[in-house]
């Protein structure tokens, strides 16, 4: 293989200098390309467009958003997408850091920090779908004085603790994993820069006494995570699946509803890749192999959800179910049809285009290509509330809804909004891991001087470790 | 004697630190031991962390407290409020309901266990903190240090010993 072949195809170069990981990073934090400042202002427009629909929908009523009489309808349906978007991130880094994927290292911290803002959105939709979000701390279990209290054997009420516990978990794994870093941080600004990482570092020095215990907890969260990750969106088909209402009562609609979301939450990570290593310049660390890799993760996780979808359409099909069959008939004929089947397009046919490595390594196709698989996962979610609503057990529901231009406005302003908070974060901390990017490198080094030493060309070799030098008895 | 000093050295290269940990622990200076040594380190880097032997970490027993408190604390908790609250209509079901308190006893498991492993990778990393005044920006660039508790008569010997591994820069401080 030629030697630019050879370059072409590695997840990092291990000749990068330590220094300059650290001011390649780092000057992430002063000095991004025109282009974040424009999206800055998209998500800005965005945000105040969402912002004026919410404030004419609580002065005119719920009525702007022409909810009744199906009451779930765009709201819900976006929940469970930023819901879904929430997974791939901490799940994704908590598996790849379980099995030592050191390929995880430049991209885990954006994908993590995607999780948090994720589910900061998605909790939006609850509160502004219920319509008076000052009566929205009555869902909280405490003693009550008017009566009020949560049904404990509602799905909805499971949802409140499986999300908060995600969100509290997946944010404080975002932080533990950034502590090292913020003291890198710490050490190179000045101003109020140095006085926030300071503060958050909270004295970090990397002792050897800190860096086993970190290693040790960053690794149980890890492993707390994964199933809370999966069991969160559980909860969140549990809404659907626990009720007796045509199409929502699958059994397999957990599995379904996890693998959606991992899809869309790897689709995203292929568009926040795209555009970081394009702000800040990022071609040595968000590497086309990396690129590549969850390319052909999002693939498989695309033909899994086709899987599921289609032993959903079967089981219907040659089920005795007629209320079900009618669903799926009118889902797949009636109204709703150009959404049914652009989702099948978005979510299983075009998933084949990151089956080709020319175009895995054709920027701009992946960013369209990922942009349009989370433009079919909205629509998935779409087609499994309102179609469902439109054809259930109450005659007087029989109306196929079309979403007003307030709840679309609402649905674009929390684009805006998730895309603010993550902007802004990505401006404030370093959004790719240098500690973690200095192991990698150091590590793969070791691994191909080893390798070379022992004549392997590729230098495939395990982590150096100090039981190898016995070995060789250096 | 009384341990007066703390002395950092500054390395460059990871293998000439390890290998001057390796001397230490071969007691190459009187009542110098391995547990007088902290290694500062800008990578995770269990590599050099075995020169310094098996130093017992116990943050799992912080999540394992706290994630059977979320367990059985959740459990409680939700039952006493079901129980508490008897105008809730109970449709010929029972009033502690096992399988719906057991999905959010769950979750409650896997928070108490996040929190209780925060604190106590908190409690064993000893954070907050400030760190020493020997501390130097360095470590978090490229260099690796290793800090070292003498007394008196050891201080020459251990500046020796880091000289013989390469090392960069000295710093010393007294011990308060």
């Amino acid at each position: 293989m030629k030697e630019t072949e050879l370059h072409h195809d590695k997840d990092i170069r291990d000749d990068l200098a330590w220094s300059q990981i650290n001011s390649d990073i780092l000057k992430s934090l002063e000095n991004p390309r025109r282009g974040y400042w424009y999206t800055v202002i998209g998500c800005l427009v965005l945000l105040a467009i969402g912002i004026t629909a919410a404030v004419l929908q609580y002065r005119y009523g719920l009525g702007m958003a022409k909810n009744h009489p199906h009451m779930w309808n765009l709201y819900i349906a976006t929940f469970i997408f930023w819901i879904g978007m929430s997974h791939s991130g901490t799940l994704l880094s908590a598996i790849l850091h379980i099995v030592h994927a050191d390929w995880r290292k430049p991209i885990y911290r954006f994908a993590e920090a995607m999780t948090t803002f994720s589910l900061m959105t998605a909790l939006l939709f609850p509160v502004i779908h219920l319509g008076r979000l000052w009566n929205f701390y009555w869902v909280i279990p405490y003693i009550p004085a008017r009566g009020t209290w949560p049904n404990f054997r509602s799905p909805l009420s499971w949802d409140g603790f499986a999300i908060m516990t995600y969100l509290t978990s997946s944010a404080l794994f975002l932080y533990i994993g950034m502590l090292p870093d913020l003291a890198i941080a710490r050490d190179n600004t000045t101003g109020w820069r140095k006085k926030l990482y300071s503060t958050l570092s909270l004295g970090w020095y990397g002792s050897d006494r800190q860096w086993r215990i970190f290693r040790k907890a960053y690794m149980l969260m890890a492993i707390f995570l994964i199933p809370l990750a999966v069991s969160v969106h559980s909860i969140v088909s549990s809404d659907f699946a626990m009720s007796i209402m045509p199409g929502w009562h699958v059994t397999t609609f957990p599995p379904y509803f996890v693998s959606g979301a991992l899809y869309s939450g790897c689709a995203a990570i292929v568009t926040l890749f795209i555009l970081l290593r394009y702000y800040f310049r990022w071609e040595e660390y968000m590497t086309l192999a990396i690129l590549e890799k969850i390319c052909k993760l999002t693939f498989a996780i695309a033909m899994v959800w086709t899987y599921l979808n289609l032993v959903e359409f079967s089981s219907v099909w040659y089920g005795h179910d007629i209320y079900a069959k009618e669903v799926l008939w009118s889902k797949m004929t009636g109204a709703y049809a150009p959404a049914f089947w652009s989702m099948m397009f978005f979510g299983s046919v075009l998933p084949f285009t990151l089956a080709f490595q020319k175009l895995r390594r054709h920027i701009p196709t992946m960013m369209a290509v990922s942009i349009l698989l989370n433009v079919g996962m909205w629509l998935e979610r779409w087609m499994i509330v309102s179609p469902t609503l439109a054809e259930s057990f109450y005659p007087w529901a029989w109306d196929v809804l079309w979403p007003t231009l307030t709840s679309w406005a609402i649905v674009l302003g929390s684009f805006g909004w998730f895309g603010l908070l993550f902007l802004t974060f990505v401006k404030i901390f370093p959004s790719v891991s240098m500690y973690e990017v200095k192991e990698m490198v150091y590590h793969r080094k070791l691994a191909r001087e080893k390798g070379a030493a022992h004549g392997h060309a590729g230098g495939a070799q395990p982590a150096f470790s100090l039981s190898m030098r016995k070995e060789d008895g250096s | 004697m009384k341990k007066t000093r703390r002395i950092l050295g500054l390395f460059g290269n990871f293998d000439e630190a390890t290998n001057a940990i390796y001397d230490i622990r071969a007691s190459k200076i009187a009542g110098l031991s391995v547990d007088d040594v902290t290694l500062i380190s800008p990578i995770e880097h269990p590599e050099v962390e075995e020169a310094l032997g098996d130093r017992p970490v116990r943050v799992q027993y912080f999540t394992f407290c706290g994630g059977l408190f979320g367990l059985v604390g959740s459990w409680l908790w939700i039952s006493s409020a079901q129980a508490a609250f008897l105008v809730q209509p109970q449709g010929g079901k029972p009033v502690v309901t096992l399988v719906s308190n057991f999905v959010l006893s769950y979750e409650m498991m896997i928070l108490g266990g996040v929190l209780s492993t925060l604190i106590g990778f908190l409690v064993g990393a000893r954070l907050p903190s400030r760190p020493s005044t020997l501390y130097s920006e360095k470590v978090s660039l490229d260099q690796v240090g290793i800090i070292l508790e003498l007394d008196d008569t050891q201080i020459e010997p251990a500046k020796n010993l880091f000289r013989n591994h390469k090392v960069l820069e000295i710093r010393e401080e007294v011990m308060k």
